[in-house]
């Protein structure tokens, strides 16, 4: 073997096989995440938080690796916990996500985690930060990201438009998950959301058996109106 | 003459002969690994968690009955599954320094405090400790319940499973878990769960432990259920005496008998 495949999982690796997003809007911001974490085909947990807390004001959506991406944020913790504690003020969203950008890249060869940083500071307000695989920084409106999001960036492209409220934007995420899930077969279970505000950060839940529905191709099934269509043939087996 | 110095950094001889070896065909020895059922649940006052006894060497059982609950400390236990050593010399450390840690601190230590430092400890190794755990007690903060993969992630849920029956526990888990279960109605379904996994998976089997903390009082139920217990052989398959004819007996003296004589002056050492 002449280099490593740092993406590759470990064998017996508990994988955060997902789809999370985050999107910011004029008070705030909406961060999101479906709730499955599989070890291989089988799901460890069907009910995980995937949503972070690292600070009163800043979250982080996880994906990648479960054991790694725990790690990462229990370390930016600590050091926003420093941050606050010396400075005497909440740390802004920025220096969170410097702190996630570091350890990701500084440690990319050891690492399989795609991090989204979110959250509300009073310097700029409500922010979206975007740390890929590499462990590159990016600044956004609104992110996805983990296994399921492949599906959904055409949907988040035709979508999203500037200048949403809160229930808009809850709406967005919501939808946005739910179709990721409905495709992505290591993503699923429940919905998770945070609405992160200077005044408090808000949990929603949304349970499995109420997720919105899109099409769920029944129309293909039923019969085409003024048509008939003749039963199908089918012979019993005889049996001896 | 051999040259004194030597390179810096690691160094992997050892690797490459062990790689020579294997391609011959002898690989390393396996660890003893703990296929197992362990399990944990929330009740309405506390933490109920089970496993069962049996450890295995590849195909071979290596032990019937072993204890797979380890303590942490009084009202914090851990069940451990994976490789038998791993387990059991995580838990011994993270027990030695969680004492430590309510003697310097003057509290009782919390299950988060365990659950960190397991986690911590896990990571660092990177998967190289195969400890699976189900890590169960309760603190000032109320009962809790977690489970830690060999990788160092940790979950946080009401009822648990792990090791090769965790399939089989977990879906007795699933039908049959309550919120605010009673003592004996969580029990019973820990047994269950054992049980699903004793008869289900080829790793798991033997016996059944089980131990319930609550604030007050810690209870280990060593082999509360042996369902598989050895019976009487119904018929004697030995050898009558007598049954093999033979011409003749010879008793031969197996006892070497010596004579010491002194040649030379001085004492003879005592030997009594």
């Amino acid at each position: 073997m002449d280099h490593i495949d740092f993406q590759q999982l470990k064998s017996g690796e508990v994988n955060l096989g997902t789809s999370i997003m985050a999107v910011q809007f004029a008070d705030g911001v909406v961060i999101g995440a479906d709730s499955r974490t599989t070890t291989g085909s089988y799901i460890a947990n069907r009910v995980t938080d995937k949503l972070t807390h690292v600070h009163d004001r800043v979250y982080c959506c996880r994906s990648g690796s479960a054991a790694d991406t725990q790690a990462v944020a229990d370390i930016v913790h600590y050091y926003l916990q420093l941050y606050s504690q010396s400075s005497g003020a909440p740390p802004p969203v920025h220096t969170a996500a410097s702190l996630f950008q570091k350890l990701c890249y500084e440690n990319k060869d050891a690492l399989s985690a795609g991090i989204i940083v979110a959250g509300w500071d009073k310097e700029i307000g409500p922010s979206v930060y975007n740390i890929p695989l590499g462990g590159g920084l990016f600044r956004q409106p609104w992110a996805i990201g983990g296994s399921g999001s492949t599906y959904v960036y055409g949907y988040c492209d035709a979508t999203y438009q500037e200048g949403w409220g809160r229930d808009e934007t809850i709406n967005f995420v919501k939808n946005t998950l739910a179709l990721a899930m409905s495709r992505d077969g290591s993503s699923g279970g429940v919905i998770r959301m945070c609405v992160i505000t200077e005044g408090g950060v808000e949990r929603l839940f949304v349970p499995g058996n109420e997720l919105p529905k899109f099409w769920q191709g029944t129309e293909v099934l039923s019969p085409v109106k003024g048509k008939a269509v003749p039963e199908p043939q089918v012979v019993p087996m005889t049996v001896e | 003459m051999a040259s004194v110095f030597s390179a810096p950094g690691f160094d992997f001889s050892n690797q490459l002969r062990n790689n020579f070896i294997a391609e011959k065909g002898l690989p390393l020895p396996k660890a003893t690994s703990t296929g197992t059922t362990i399990v944990g649940c929330l009740f309405e006052d506390g933490i109920v968690l089970g496993a069962d006894t049996r450890a295995t060497e590849g195909p071979i059982v290596a032990d019937k009955n072993c204890e797979k609950i380890h303590y942490i400390t009084e009202s914090i236990r851990c069940c451990g599954a994976g490789t038998a050593a791993d387990t059991e010399f995580t838990t011994a450390l993270i027990s030695s320094n969680m004492e430590l840690h309510g003697l310097t601190s003057g509290r009782k230590p919390r299950v988060v405090t365990a659950m960190t430092m397991l986690k911590q400890m896990l990571f660092r190794y990177q998967g190289q400790i195969g400890a699976a755990l189900v890590l169960g007690g309760v603190d000032a903060t109320g009962p809790h319940l977690f489970t830690i993969h060999p990788h160092g992630s940790t979950d946080k849920l009401p009822y648990v499973t792990m090791g090769s029956g965790s399939l089989a526990a977990m879906a007795v888990f699933e039908s049959g878990w309550q919120a605010n279960m009673t003592r004996d109605a969580a029990l019973q379904l820990v047994k269950d769960a054992i049980a699903a996994g004793i008869f289900n998976d080829l790793g798991s089997g033997s016996n059944i432990d089980a131990c319930i903390i609550t604030a007050s009082h810690t209870e280990m139920l060593r082999n509360v259920e042996m369902p598989n217990v050895r019976v009487q052989k119904e018929r004697q398959y030995g050898f009558r005496r007598g049954t093999t004819a033979w011409k003749s007996e010879d008793v031969r003296n197996l006892i070497v008998s010596e004579e010491i004589t002194l040649l030379a002056g001085g004492d003879e050492m005592d030997t009594t």
